[in-house]
């Protein structure tokens, strides 16, 4: 290790202040303290520090997003051989599990690299004019993009989002720390509001729109998603045809059953579909203390109300799906798990967790089930309230406020 | 009347090197030094120059804005030095000790006979007011107020701090006469003692409201018990002072001559035999630790999270009870090793992405003084709060500090708080936010605004 110290120093002045290199400052620091933590020692204040700090805490959530990102990667080709009949529904999973696996890879890879390398890219300019050391938020939100794009999302619009997400919901605000929304979630709304036709047809899954022109596609696969399949329903009789067809996918045996939905072996966003594996994660950021587990279960338990509510209305085909499907289907455990537990955008009091949880849950499934055009309710929910946890967390501070106020009163009443 | 009062936040950071509980006598040290910084928001006016004799107990400097608070030379000597700094402030004055231990003749008074007024000059004369702190503002005592009550926690939680009860050892009739002081400072009664369940010294003192607390650190803080008894409302003033000083003051108060005794604890994981020295407020650090190698080993004067760092040639803080001598941390950590992405079984964290929590409850661990990262913005939360045990919302009340929003700083409670209050949640920060200077900035901020 002292040999890749000593490189990292003898190549130092060239990035220092009047060296050729000068203007890379940011990356030669930024590689420099990736590798070692800096010797500094503490100044003022306390003399010991703990060891956390905010790489060790972004990685952790990185490791939690890395089932998600497998079991993504080998449901994308496991999608694809379904939607061409390679395979059928009842072969085991692991068959041709390389060709998945590689399926997968080679379609996700480079919406990862598109994604790191724009919104790094776009961090490092940004540190450099500003003078500051590059901060470790988009390691998380680098990874999160890819993870709640369409497989067949086109490199230029994933590239545009993150340009956009990284500059308008973040470095405006003043970088990591600073923003108001929830940066992965704002490259996906981007997507939505700027290219909708894109984003709700064809690329769902892979080359779905190829295989049916070539009239290789297996029956049942149009490449929509459980929403868009639901969305459908909306504003039909419960007893049409068209509805009880959709409605029977969902269905023990169906395309999308329980069990599917929970083990994610369904069409959707590379990293949303499996329950299974997002819980995992959770499992781990719970342990760790890193993702909130207030934000986790009021969310779990927000949306379970609502899907509940909706099972007593029972006005149409979605609302009679059991809440317990609704939860595990689309990216609301996804964004329940990574999204609004971010810290940055979510309530920041304990007691306003519970709240900002509860609320975002119960929208995401409302908005999913109230407004067919906007499928993906969670995404809107966690946005709506990001928005409103500087409120939550107002009124959660005034309770406070107002007890030492009286408390106070009250002390001169005694005194008086 | 006895209340247990149990406290769940806080942490007890598990350093190795706690001192034992013996003690003994330390060298007598050939210099002293009384250092103006660490009486908070003195400004020193000297009344001795540099070569001038004095005894134990002369005055060396007193308060500009109340000059009947005096700073009491602790030994009888010469005076060697007045320490300046920038704008030529005073660091500290160093007296060089003569050795023949000359006291100064004070009244003997007796403070159950002595009405209020008297006694605040007769304790301001003798120098205890420095030892006294006030709350709102974390400064030292406004000789003219009149406190609402006066706190005296019984007990240290710090990391490595001395044990009260070995230090306070035998000198229970001293201490008594300090809270009979104390209850008349502040108007007849209105003394609290916050002390353990464990403790037999506090037994039978009386004339005080005594609480038990139980907890981790920082349950020992005088901040902390005041807010889980009696918190402080705007506008009302509390004295804390430290129950080593109450004894001292008992002690001068009836002996005439000045007490300045300290029992310190010497302790860290690179001290070769961790106890307690029983010593003379301001002695030379060196009679204490001896010489280190101030490349490998800091030596901090008070404990590990509110303490001053200092050097071979320094000084014991005026308000310290404790010496830590801490591995220093100025090495680069490389990644995998010892790095952000180390296992770290060494390191003791209060993360669970670190193993400590799933270590025994009684390993210790030698923590070095690096930073373990770099400062970044607030990021984390959900954090200050394990250890804060206040109903204060402390991300909050610091973010209104750094916005300069002295009406919201009142409204989330600044009053009651004092820098070492969020020494934990400095401890803890993943961001490596300076978060006891932020505090610290933000009660002179209020106290310059409201005068």
């Amino acid at each position: 290790m002292k040999a890749l110290h000593n490189l990292l120093d003898s190549v130092r002045p060239h990035f220092e202040e009047g060296g050729k290199l000068s203007k890379f400052w940011v990356v030669y620091d930024s590689l420099e303290t990736f590798a070692f933590t800096p010797g500094h020692a503490t100044k003022n204040g306390v003399h010991i520090r703990d060891g956390v700090d905010l790489k060790r805490t972004m990685f952790m959530v990185i490791v939690a997003l890395i089932p998600a990102l497998l079991f993504g990667t080998w449901n994308q080709g496991h999608q694809y051989l379904l939607s061409i009949g390679e395979i059928t529904p009842n072969d085991p999973l692991m068959t041709a599990l390389w060709d998945k696996l590689f399926i997968g890879a080679v379609k996700v890879l480079p919406l990862v690299v598109v994604s790191y390398g724009v919104g790094l890219g776009i961090e490092f300019l940004f540190a450099g004019m500003r003078g500051h050391s590059i901060n470790e938020g988009y390691l998380v939100s680098g990874m999160l993009i890819p993870l709640i794009m369409p497989v067949d999302c086109p490199l230029w619009m994933v590239a545009l989002a993150v340009a956009f997400a990284v500059i308008i919901a973040k470095e405006v605000f003043g970088g990591t720390g600073m923003n108001i929304l929830n940066v992965a979630l704002t490259a996906r709304a981007f997507l939505f509001f700027a290219y909708p036709k894109q984003l709700s047809g064809e690329i769902w899954i892979h080359n779905v729109k190829a295989s049916a022109d070539a009239g290789l596609l297996a029956d049942g696969y149009t490449g929509a998603t459980a929403l868009g399949h639901l969305a459908s329903t909306v504003g039909k009789g419960l007893d049409e045809p068209a509805v009880t067809g959709v409605m029977s996918m969902f269905g023990a045996n169906g395309m999308f059953s329980l069990s599917n939905s929970f083990l994610g072996l369904i069409p959707g966003s590379i990293g949303e579909t499996s329950a299974l594996a997002i819980l995992i994660g959770a499992a781990l950021l719970i342990w760790t203390g890193i993702g909130s587990w207030k934000i986790m279960s009021s969310f779990l338990a927000g949306g379970l109300v609502m899907g509940f509510l909706f099972n007593l209305l029972g006005l149409n085909a979605y609302m009679t799906l059991p809440a317990i499907h609704q939860v595990v289907m689309g990216g609301f455990m996804f964004g329940m798990v990574f999204m609004a537990t971010d810290p940055v955008s979510a309530a920041q009091t304990e007691r306003g967790k519970w709240i900002y949880g509860f609320f975002g849950g119960f929208l995401s499934i409302m908005i999913r089930v109230f407004n067919p055009a906007y499928p993906e309710g969670v995404m809107m929910a966690i946005l709506f309230m990001n928005v409103m946890a500087p409120l939550i967390d107002h009124y959660v501070i005034e309770v406070n406020v107002g007890k030492r106020e009286k408390r106070a009163l009250a002390a001169q009443g005694v005194t008086a | 009347m006895t209340r247990t009062i149990r406290i769940k936040k806080g942490a007890d950071i598990r350093l190795k090197g706690r001192p034992s509980t013996q003690v003994e006598q330390a060298s007598s040290a050939p210099l002293y030094a009384v250092q103006p910084p660490n009486y908070q928001g003195i400004v020193p006016k000297l009344e001795v120059k540099e070569g001038a004799t004095v005894k134990a107990g002369s005055t060396l400097f007193h308060s500009k804005e109340h000059p009947e608070v005096k700073f009491l030379s602790p030994v009888s000597g010469t005076v060697k030095q007045v320490v300046r700094g920038e704008k030529r402030r005073i660091l500290a004055v160093v007296v060089e000790a003569d050795g023949k231990n000359e006291l100064h003749a004070f009244a003997s008074v007796d403070p159950v006979a002595t009405d209020r007024e008297a006694l605040v000059a007769a304790v301001a004369e003798r120098g205890f007011f420095a030892f006294i702190e006030q709350r709102p503002f974390a400064t030292a005592a406004n000789p003219t107020d009149v406190p609402r009550s006066i706190h005296v926690s019984g007990f240290d939680s710090a990391p490595l701090a001395a044990d009260m009860e070995v230090a306070l050892a035998g000198r229970e009739a001293a201490f008594q006469t300090g809270i009979h002081a104390l209850r008349v400072l502040a108007g007849g009664s209105n003394v609290q003692l916050g002390t353990k369940a464990v403790q037999t010294f506090f037994n039978a003192i009386e004339g005080v409201d005594t609480f038990t607390f139980e907890g981790p650190h920082p349950t020992g803080n005088a901040g902390v018990q005041i807010h889980h008894t009696r918190p402080i409302n705007k506008g009302e003033v509390v004295w804390t002072m430290h129950a080593e000083d109450v004894a001292n003051l008992g002690e001068t108060l009836s002996s005439g001559t000045y007490c300045a005794t300290r029992v310190v604890a010497v302790a860290g994981s690179e001290c070769d035999a961790p106890r307690h020295l029983q010593t003379t407020l301001g002695c030379a650090i060196s009679t204490l630790v001896g010489s280190v190698n101030e490349e490998e080993v800091r030596i901090v004067s008070g404990n590990p999270l509110t303490g001053d760092r200092t050097a071979n040639d320094g000084f014991l803080g005026g308000m310290h009870h404790q010496v830590c001598l801490l591995p220093e941390g100025n090495k680069p950590k490389f990644l995998l090793v010892d790095g952000w992405l180390g296992l770290g079984f060494d390191k003791f964290s209060l993360s669970k992405s670190y193993p400590t929590w799933l270590m025994p409850k009684s390993k210790e661990f030698a923590m070095d003084t690096c930073n373990n990262g770099e400062e970044r913005a607030f990021v984390v939360t959900g954090q200050y709060e394990p250890v804060f045990p206040f109903d204060i919302y402390p991300v909050q009340l610091l973010k209104s500090i750094i916005a300069n929003d002295i009406d919201a700083m009142e409204k989330l409670g600044i009053y009651e708080v004092a820098p070492e209050d969020f020494a934990l949640c400095e401890y803890a920060c993943t961001s490596k936010i300076a978060v006891q200077s932020i505090v610290r900035n933000g009660l002179d901020m209020l106290k310059k605004e409201l005068g």
